[in-house]
């Protein structure tokens, strides 16, 4: 459980950062390290060179702007379910990611790191989409800016190109009245989500995202406040195809798909 | 091999060692402070869970040439001058450990946790506690010696 040899760099600037990213062989950025340091130990991954992002400066801070939050690529999961401005504006990203791994993963783990890693049953990847979020990356061609929808590919593969870091992201900030919902379901406390489901309930209209089904995650419009929870979770059933694992077969998960649904959308139904 | 300072529970230890080369083995092995114990290596088990500028983090995750210009705390700076504190002597009173093994990453855990949440509820505590396994006790002496830390709080508070 010892990680294999690689070179190690700790650059000071973003400037610098990318400049490694470019000229260096075979290179991974580390910025939390909760998922890959353990690829590593297990060896999966084998980097030659190891980028350290966590002197960069100033990219852990959480801005609120005109109508969205602007969040750090290094802001610690603590930090952003801890953060006022985050439980105001963001309630759903602040309760999510209070549900990530356990305590001492969270003071840890970076929301860069989450988004970048896209796990599909990961919960900032899976909120991002929900709320439709907007990723910052910075890349030798400059900074961009990629909608949820188009930055999450499949399983653990981003619109990130090689020579990019994503340095933060925007969620937009929920409205007076709006409602939310996140629920997981996991065999034991601080694992993956088997499946989860994000929920917002704005003016009469829900969104639902969907984690773990598929191989990234899934999100569903549009539907109306006014629709039968039950009849909503058949839907999303129907419109899922969940992944056939020998430990999880297909229908289970298609199962917790309606469950979870059908009970997120009658809580943002009732919540206050 | 690179060589660096770290600063473990206040004093400065020159290392010299492979950037692959984890916090929790240059603790135990180049600082020769082997209260940090080793469980699973991979971040589940929380054994080595050390203080990173007063935050919990999993020594086993951290490469220990990231950790110059940072403050590590181990379990061997948590008892002052060898006077336990609260939550170890409560943890020795109601029986809150067996073989000891997860007992270091459990106080450092929790006396971070109880610095930001001086009175947590049952469920808090179980929900914090999740994140370190011990395979000996069951869990509950260890949640009820964390809670009558908390209720001494509140009672010398009332």
């Amino acid at each position: 459980m010892k990680p294999a040899p690689f070179r190690y760099h700790r650059p000071r600037s973003l400037a610098d950062t990318l400049q490694l990213l470019v000229t260096l062989e075979n290179a991974k950025l580390i910025a939390g390290g909760q998922s890959l340091g353990p690829m590593m130990n297990m060896r999966l991954v084998q980097p030659a060179e190891l980028i350290d992002l966590n002197a960069l400066a100033g990219l852990d801070l959480i801005a609120e702007k005109d109508d969205f939050l602007e969040i750090g690529a290094l802001a610690r999961h603590h930090a952003v379910e801890s953060s006022t401005l985050v439980k105001k504006h963001c309630p759903l990203l602040a309760e999510a990611a209070g549900t990530i791994g356990h305590y001492a993963i969270r003071s840890r783990g970076t929301l860069g790191g989450s988004l970048a890693h896209a796990d599909p049953a990961a919960q900032l990847p899976l909120v991002a989409a929900t709320l439709g979020a907007e990723i910052v990356v910075n890349g030798k061609r400059g900074e961009r800016r990629i909608a949820a929808k188009d930055f999450f590919v499949s399983m653990m593969t981003t619109a990130l190109e090689a020579d990019e870091i994503v340095v933060s992201a925007r969620f937009p900030k929920a409205a007076a009245g709006d409602r939310h919902a996140y629920l997981q379901f996991s065999r034991r406390t601080g694992d993956f989500a088997i499946v989860a489901v994000a929920a917002v309930l704005h003016s009469r209209k829900l969104r639902l995202g969907i984690g773990g089904a598929e191989d990234k995650p899934l999100v569903f419009e549009d539907f109306s406040a006014h629709e039968d929870p039950q009849a909503i979770a058949r839907k999303v059933r129907e419109a899922v195809q969940p992944t056939e694992s020998p430990r999880v077969p297909a229908l289970y998960r298609e199962e917790l798909v309606e469950v979870l649904v059908k009970r997120a959308v009658a809580r943002c139904l009732t919540s206050i | 091999m690179l060589d660096f300072d770290l600063t473990v529970n206040g004093r400065r230890y020159p290392v010299r060692a492979e950037p692959r080369k984890l916090l929790s083995d240059v603790l135990r092995e180049d600082c020769r402070l082997t209260g940090t114990h080793v469980g699973c290596e991979h971040g589940v088990c929380g054994a080595c869970t050390v203080l990173v500028d007063g935050k919990p983090s999993r020594a086993c995750l951290i490469y220990a040439v990231q950790m110059q210009d940072h403050e590590i705390t181990t379990i061997e700076a948590v008892a002052k001058d060898g006077k336990l504190t609260p939550l170890q002597q409560a943890l020795h009173e109601v029986h809150g450990l067996q073989c000891g093994f997860c007992t270091a990453g459990i106080v450092i855990t929790f006396e971070a946790y109880l610095r930001e949440n001086p009175r947590p509820t049952e469920e808090q505590v179980r929900e914090v506690l999740a994140g370190n396994l011990c395979r000996c006790t069951g869990y509950h002496n260890i949640v009820k010696a964390i809670l009558r830390v908390a209720n001494e709080r509140r009672d010398a508070q009332a």
